[in-house]
């Protein structure tokens, strides 16, 4: 059966490590070289390089980071971050990245994913969504709401239909008066391979994801969705799959912080029935 | 020397990686006539299937290639590679093969119900379409690029079409999802893996080392 998958992600600035790792084993925390290969010996399933104030003048480093990493880590590597044209891929998928995030440019030009899915295809092209809660819908419900495992989630979650998301560009700064779930179905009609799903209420939060919002998007796609934005607990990444829907969680400080491994986080989530590659 | 046949379509550093990983000689060749000083050959593929031949074709790779099989020299495909390796395919219409095995690539349906697991019943959950993370795959015939694997292991897949093979005889490994479906493929020099053991950490590295000892 197929497994769902866990994945952390690191925030990469000029080649360095955005908001400081804690791993006390490695030489250097901030190479982001070095924590790929220490997640991807613990198992992690794939990776994501979210290159932060990514320019082309600053590509090079990236590119760099990449191709050193693939010599290392032997696993699906994803880059995202100021993504804007053919090339860029190329790039990125030839120094080692497997798949591309598209984001702003994705939203400015849509046929942007259309073309790189027809060159590079859509298995590599994956769709970055940020997304807010319209000022009209209530607030997301509390994860301690939520109830557990066993449960029919079907029932209890049950979506509000009320409940919108406006899609967010330029690392959040920026409205562009689209619906969420609108737009990840465009996406998937235009190539895009699966969705990378960021809830900007709960981004840095620790609690919990935007289930609502992520079964939403995950219920309306036929490809796969990755939930992000809030893990806290390991808890959460079992909601954001069971209750959520989502194909796989992304999560970033929980584990640089060395809060919780990959191997604790696939052990609780086997020990609660969901499918893991142990 | 392996070669990795490079028709310009898939990104082929992860798979030379993975053979000097497990120290193996492995280049990427883009001129077919050195196909014929490679002890193995390696024929990956990402996109379109037909794309894919044309582009084997254009890049006169398909008589060298057939030349070397028959020779006896050891190959692997790896995603579309095992595909290309039949009859035909239902992507994007219908399109002829390199016909070495009899059978046809196909769609996974959109329709399959996800199964149930303890904890996380999903009422009315479907599969989605591509087929994308870590799978197990069972070993039906002890292959030889499998050998030394852990019972039942993981690999990492990415793929909306599987392959039908007319002979079962050829299938070495079979995954599920939403049915069983041929994972790896086995026929004497002939060997194809659905899924991309340069993605597969330790399991796949395992599977490249053990394709490399065939290749001397």
């Amino acid at each position: 059966m197929l497994t769902k998958r866990i994945i952390p992600c690191l925030d990469v600035r000029e080649g360095r490590v955005v908001k400081g790792t804690q791993f006390v084993n490695l030489r250097d925390a901030g190479d982001p070289v070095e924590v790929a290969a220490l997640y991807d010996r613990e198992g992690a399933d794939e990776l994501i390089f979210l290159d932060i104030a990514a320019s082309h003048e600053r590509r090079r480093i990236m590119i760099d980071v990449v191709a050193r990493t693939a010599e290392q880590a032997f696993m699906p590597l994803t880059v995202g971050g100021g993504i804007r044209t053919l090339e860029d891929i190329r790039g990125l998928l030839q120094a080692g990245a497997d798949k591309v995030s598209l984001n702003t440019a994705a939203v400015q030009d849509p046929d942007l994913i259309r073309r790189s899915a027809e060159r590079y295809g859509s298995q590599c092209i994956v769709l970055a969504i940020d997304a807010k809660r319209r000022a009209t819908s209530h607030e997301p419900r509390a994860a301690r709401q939520v109830p557990g495992a066993g449960v029919d989630s079907s029932r209890l979650l049950a979506l509000d239909s009320r409940l919108s998301w406006e899609v967010y560009i330029h690392g959040g700064r920026t409205p562009t008066g689209k619906d969420a779930v609108a737009w990840a179905v465009e996406g998937e009609k235009l190539g895009a391979g699966e969705i990378l799903l960021t809830s900007m209420d709960r981004d840095g939060t620790k609690d919990g994801y935007d289930l609502e919002l992520t079964r939403a998007i995950a219920e309306a796609m036929r490809i796969p969705v990755i939930a992000s934005g809030g893990a806290g607990t390991l808890e959460h990444l079992y909601q954001g799959l069971v209750l959520g829907k989502a194909d796989a969680v992304l999560a970033a400080s929980i584990f640089h912080y060395r809060e919780f491994t990959i191997p604790e986080a696939k052990r609780f989530l086997n020990e609660r029935g969901v499918p893991v590659r142990l | 020397m392996i070669a990795i046949i490079d028709s310009g379509i898939a990104n082929l550093r992860s798979v030379q990686k993975g053979f000097e990983r497990v120290g193996a000689e492995a280049r990427i060749v883009e001129d077919p006539r050195l196909l014929s000083e490679a002890a193995g050959i390696v024929l990956p593929g990402v996109g379109a299937f037909a794309d894919g031949i044309a582009k084997l074709t254009s890049h006169g790779f398909i008589e060298p290639l057939l030349r070397a099989i028959e020779q006896g020299k050891p190959v692997l495909g790896i995603c579309l590679g095992l595909h290309f390796l039949f009859s035909e395919s239902e992507e994007f219409g219908l399109h002829k093969g390199l016909d070495l095995l009899a059978g046809r690539v196909r769609r996974f349906a959109d329709d399959m119900p996800e199964p149930a697991t303890p904890g996380t019943r999903l009422p009315g959950a479907r599969l989605k379409v591509p087929h994308m993370g870590w799978n197990r795959v069972h070993m039906v015939r002890p292959a030889p690029v499998l050998a030394g694997l852990p019972e039942e292991p993981y690999f990492y897949f990415v793929h909306s079409y599987y392959v039908e093979p007319a002979d079962p005889s050829v299938t070495a490994g079979v995954t599920e999802y939403g049915h069983r479906f041929t994972s790896v493929i086995w026929r004497e020099n002939l060997f194809a893996t659905q899924f991309h053991p340069e993605k597969s950490q330790a399991a796949g590295l395992t599977l490249l080392r053990n394709f490399a000892s065939l290749a001397r």
